[in-house]
Parts: structure tokens; sequence; C-alpha cells
């Protein structure tokens, strides 16, 4: 499936939001989800179901003003 | 004591936490300025990265306050997500609420900057708005929802001090009962104690205390500007004269002649 993850693209055998972060490497209770723009909650992960062309952003806490 | 949207905060510096020279003295700075509350941001994560663990478990072992921002949005929908995925991360619900309009000058787009406001704000978020020192925006943020506004005093890292004292003493003149904190453009310390002479009741900066030759001192000397401004502020500070007044009394003065 072709993905694009943080703005890049990736080719991932994942079906869920959870799967892709795993796959990638992705852990930790430190991270927002979104796909496609849309916030993917922690809880909904497992759950959520991925598909061909989907955008997806992970964030993580940095430094900021 | 600072009450602010229900919560007592020791003190009236809020602090960024972005340019320092190492995570240490970030950590040192935090501590020694007194803030009680800090500004964070998210950004994208490498995959496999750990550098948003690290950051995250630093604050978390300080104590402090999280405001989290949307720093670097450019337009509502950009910002309201960023402030979903933030209340996600560090379980709060309050947002600094950032919507560029300017690439050169960092000026928020005040348009977009009431529109998310009240986006947020209906959805729950408590909204601190990085707003310019307009009336008339600072009405409609607050009739979008926000509680608390946050005007700049001069652009974001130009380090120019309050640039428009009139604008400044205007704002608190109109929202007397609105918690006002400033927020940008902050140089040195006696930029801070002005504003808070000015009855400002709080402020926010991080660059000037981030590229300090000396991070940790500079946060401790912001930390006394902002007591002191304060204390002057409640004390009652004395208006100008133009004529001189003696302050020795003239009274019992010898005579010699």
């Amino acid at each position: 499936m072709k993905l694009t993850v943080n703005g890049e693209a990736h080719e991932v055998a994942a079906a869920t939001l959870a799967d892709l972060l795993a796959a990638l490497d992705y852990e930790g209770d430190w991270l927002a989800t979104a796909v496609n723009s849309d916030l993917v909650h922690k809880a909904k992960r497992a759950e959520f179901q991925l598909s061909d062309g989907d955008r997806i952003e992970i964030l993580s806490p940095m430094q900021g003003g | 004591m600072f009450d602010l949207l229900g919560t007592t905060l020791p003190s009236r510096l809020l602090l960024g936490t972005a340019q320092y020279p190492s995570p240490a003295i970030l950590a040192d700075a935090v501590k020694a300025s007194g803030t009680s509350v800090v500004t964070v941001s998210l950004r994208r994560e490498m995959a496999g990265g750990r550098a948003g663990e690290q950051f995250w478990s630093l604050i978390r072992s300080l104590g402090v306050r999280i405001l989290p921002n949307t720093a670097g949005c450019h337009s509502v929908k950009e910002a309201v997500m960023t402030a979903k995925m933030a209340r996600e991360v560090f379980g709060t619900n309050w947002i600094k609420l950032e919507v560029i309009g300017n690439h050169d000058t960092l000026q928020p787009d005040v348009f977009g900057l009431v529109e998310a406001a009240h986006v947020l704000c209906e959805d729950g978020f408590a909204v601190f708005p990085y707003t310019t020192d307009d009336l008339v925006v600072a009405e409609r943020l607050l009739a979008a929802g926000c509680k608390v506004l946050m005007p700049w005093c001069a652009p974001i890292g130009s380090a120019l001090g309050p640039i428009n004292i009139m604008a400044l003493r205007s704002m608190r003149g109109h929202f007397p009962e609105v918690p006002l904190i400033v927020d940008a453009g902050l140089g040195r310390p006696s930029h801070a104690a002005t504003v808070m002479e000015l009855g400002f009741d709080a402020v926010l900066l991080n660059t000037a205390v981030a590229k300090a030759a000396d991070p940790v001192g500079m946060a401790r000397a912001f930390g006394k500007a902002v007591e002191a401004g304060r204390e002057a502020f409640i004390s009652g500070i004395l208006e100008p004269r133009d004529a001189a007044v003696p302050s020795t009394p003239t009274i019992g003065r010898a005579v010699f002649s």
C-alpha cells in the first residue's frame, strides 16, 4: 500500500494505523496521529483501517516558544 | 501568586523552551526563572526517532504546567488540527493559538485567529491567542470565547521591547478584568518590568533568555524583573511631574548668613 507519512512516500504492508506505527518503528505514548488531516486518537489506532494514498502525520513534543 | 483561568501559579513569567544551547541549560533556566508554565510545540517525528520522547521526558521532570502552541501555522485548519493533536499528546486543554499572517514579520493573521479561536473555544479549549494590541481584535477574541489575551509588544524574536506603550496602556484600560499576558518582542528584563508596571498580568518570552550569553542568569534576571514590575504596579507608581519637587523637608533648615 502506498502511503505518505510525514510528507514522505512509503510502501508499507499495514492494515491499520497501529500496524503502520509498528512497521515504521514508532512507539510510545507521546505521539499524536492524523490521517488525511483528521485526528486519530491513540485508542482508535488499532481499529483505524488505512487506504491506499492516505496521508499520515505523526507528531511528537518539541521545543516551542 | 497569579490566578490564571482558575489555576494558581507562583510566577507571572511564562517561558518558552526553544533555542537553548542544551537540554540541561533549558532545565536550569526554567528553574532559575521561577516559572511554572512553559510553552512547547509539536513537530513531525522521524521514523524510529526518540527526539520527542527525550524532550517530553525532560519537560515532565520539571514539574511545570504545559502551554502547547500552534507555532508555524498559517491557516485556521492547520492551527485547529495542531491544537487538537497537542491536546492528545500533552493532556491539557490550554493552547497558545498562533495563526501567522506574514512570513517576514510573523504578525498574527487576526482574522484567521478569531475564526480559529471560535472553533477551539467551542471545542472546549482554553485559548491563549497570540494577537496584536488592536482593541477591536481583542473584543472579537473575547466574543469568540477567549478568557485571556496575549498581545505582542514587538515582533517575535525582535527584542525591541514595548514599542507602543500607548496601545498597551489602552488595552489594559479597556480590559481591566481580562488576564493580559505580553507575548513576544521582549528583549531585556527592563522591558518585562515596564509592561508589568503598566498592569499586565504576566509575560511570555523565549528568545531573550535562550539566546543570552548565560541563559540561566538571564532567566533569573527576568524572574526578578517580572516580580519587581508587578510589585511596583500594585504599590502605586508616582506619575511624572513637570516641576522639581524637593524630597528633603525644607522646614527647619539652618540659615547661615
